[in-house]
């Protein structure tokens, strides 16, 4: 069974989030990591293919640093990897990124592709589905249990107040939730191994696309950071009094109860 | 969200459309006039009867196509979250996922939402039409229904290729709680390593259930497993705008704090008075929360006997 998974290059979570001098987020000196949600990805590919065999394909869009990202996907196990880098992808947006990965995936043949449901950086949960409306394949979101037989694949979703359990026939798009397993790390054989496979670097001319092709959708106009919090009033006394004193402050100056 | 789509159509001069999916739909578009929509839009079928990606985004995409509105809304939920990137990329558009903010710039609507998990801010526009965009649980605010409005309802006509029912729900697996969805509470009980316990969640149940509160937990808890991981929140779980979220016994690291920052309100117990939480709580009380949270729940029932 070939595997593609779908791998972005995010900050950190830990990350401080400062604003760039020329507009923008400030991206100096922030640690990158794999968007955790892809890990997830990743790892149930490895699973998959550690159960039925085939290869996996980690494919990711992005700046040279996203090589980085990609090289560890091969340390964790993955066989190859795919890079998309072009001049004309800075401004990507959501629709961008999709219409270059659709590409990418059209170029090889998957029974399954893989990602994490969002980013931890954008939040935009926009990528991986409209991937799976390019191709037109069914998609399952925000899954946290997964197996695959006969050319089903069978998932666990969530859904408002709990989960359910879909079948869909492969090939299929389905997005990892966290829960879903217990990524592992690369071993130091990993490391050594991940020099010699295979990394594709693309632009888009590789991909049969042009710049009119992948100009965004959206325009964001500005950035900025929340209005930050201040500590308020730490209520002293004995327990009972204490409480008493914050449910009256509840009610009477916050209005919340 | 009619209430919001009211104010932009109004600000615009525009009509307002709902657009209801389901089956046996019945009556409600009395409803839906009365919270503004000029129009609504039932497709009713029975294939449509439980949300499902394909059928839906085939219903919703042709009708945009058909009606072509300038702005289409949805609600930043489970399921608007997995229909409406599918319907954009069908149009060919730009999407703004769970927005927090929307104006008019002239007759462009500008919006803004969280990045980071709410450490920042973005504010977009669309470069081509329709703007699609869906809509943060508990952030706009609910204009009182207006009974004298009403509404013209057309059907849909729903035409679904075979291809469209590809995906098949074999199980619903409710959990069971009367409380409300984490995303979509007004009131948060949260809790952290100060838990020390699985067993333990169940003095925050009390008090969640006292207040009709949501119960919600930090990444600490949840990888020491103690709860399941649906209940997180935080960058790598769940982003939450309560009116009030009372954290007990979570220290307030910074991917915790960006899930729940822009609550209005915010209510720390903790034992350590150096602990971050602290420095965005609006109020906080110093102590243990084995104490302190039963003595909330008692004086909350007090409240509540009283009226």
């Amino acid at each position: 069974m070939n595997i593609a998974v779908l791998l972005k290059q995010t900050f950190d979570t830990e990350a401080k989030i400062t604003l760039a001098a020329g507009g923008g987020i400030e991206s100096a000196g922030v640690n990158l990591i794999i968007n955790p949600y892809d890990e997830f990805a990743l790892e149930e590919a490895l699973r998959l293919k550690e159960k039925a065999g085939g290869e996996v394909t980690v494919i990711g869009a992005g700046g040279p640093r996203v090589a980085e990202a990609l090289r560890t996907a091969l340390a964790t196990g993955a066989d190859r990897a795919v890079h998309i880098e072009d001049p004309a992808l800075a401004a990507a947006d959501e629709y961008a990124v999709a219409e270059v990965l659709a590409a990418a995936l059209r170029k090889g043949s998957y029974d399954l592709v893989l990602a994490g449901w969002r980013a931890v950086d954008d939040g935009s949960a926009q990528v991986a589905v409209r991937v799976a409306e390019l191709l037109d394949l069914p998609q399952v979101n925000v899954v946290t249990a997964l197996t695959v037989a006969d050319g089903q694949a069978s998932a666990t979703m969530e859904i408002e107040g709990g989960g359910q359990r879909v079948e869909v026939p492969l090939p299929a798009v389905v997005t990892a939730q966290k829960g879903l397993n217990e990524p592992r790390y690369p071993s130091m054989k990993g490391i050594m191994q991940a020099k010699k496979k295979p990394m594709e670097h693309l632009a888009l001319s590789d991909l049969g696309l042009d710049a009119a092709a992948v100009t965004p959708k959206t325009r964001p106009t500005c950035h900025f950071l929340p209005a930050g919090r201040s500590a308020g009033r730490v209520i002293e006394g004995e327990t009972p009094e204490a409480v008493r004193e914050l449910f009256r402050a509840l009610r009477f100056e916050a209005k919340v109860v | 969200m009619l209430s919001l789509a009211r104010r932009i159509a109004d600000q615009q001069g525009g009509e307002t459309a709902a657009v209801v999916l389901g089956h046996n739909l019945g009556d409600c578009a009395a409803d839906l006039a009365r919270f503004g929509a000029d129009r609504v839009y039932l497709a009713d079928d029975e294939r449509l009867a439980a949300y499902a990606t394909l059928p839906y985004t085939r219903v919703l995409a042709d009708l945009v196509r058909a009606r072509e509105p300038r702005l289409v809304l949805a609600g930043y939920t489970v399921m608007g979250r997995d229909l409406m990137p599918r319907v954009a990329a069908r149009l060919g558009t730009g999407l703004f996922t769970d927005c927090t903010g929307l104006e008019l710039d002239g007759t462009e609507p500008v919006f803004t939402r969280p990045i980071y998990a709410g450490k920042a801010f973005v504010r977009g526009m669309a470069a081509s039409g329709p703007a699609l965009a869906t809509i943060r649980p508990n952030v706009f605010p609910v204009q009182p229904p207006d009974d004298g409005r009403t509404a013209a309802v057309e059907m849909v006509q729903v035409d679904l290729p075979p291809a469209d029912l590809r995906v098949v729900v074999r199980e619903v697996m409710r959990a069971v709680s009367a409380r409300p969805e984490l995303t979509e509470a007004d009131i948060i009980v949260s809790g952290g390593r100060g838990i020390k316990g699985p067993e333990n969640f169940k003095i925050l149940e009390e008090l969640a259930d006292c207040l009709g509160a949501a119960v919600g937990a930090s990444r600490a808890a949840v990888d020491a497993g103690w709860i399941e991981q649906r209940f997180q929140v935080g960058q790598t779980g769940k982003t939450v705008s309560p009116v009030l979220y009372i954290a007990c016994g979570i220290s307030g690291a910074i991917q915790h704090l960006a899930g729940m920052g822009s609550s209005k309100c915010i209510v720390a117990v903790n034992k350590d008075p150096e602990a971050n939480i602290f420095k965005v709580a609006d109020y906080g009380i110093v102590g243990d929360l084995f104490e302190v949270v039963p003595e909330m729940t008692a004086v909350c029932r007090e409240m509540k006997a009283q009226g």
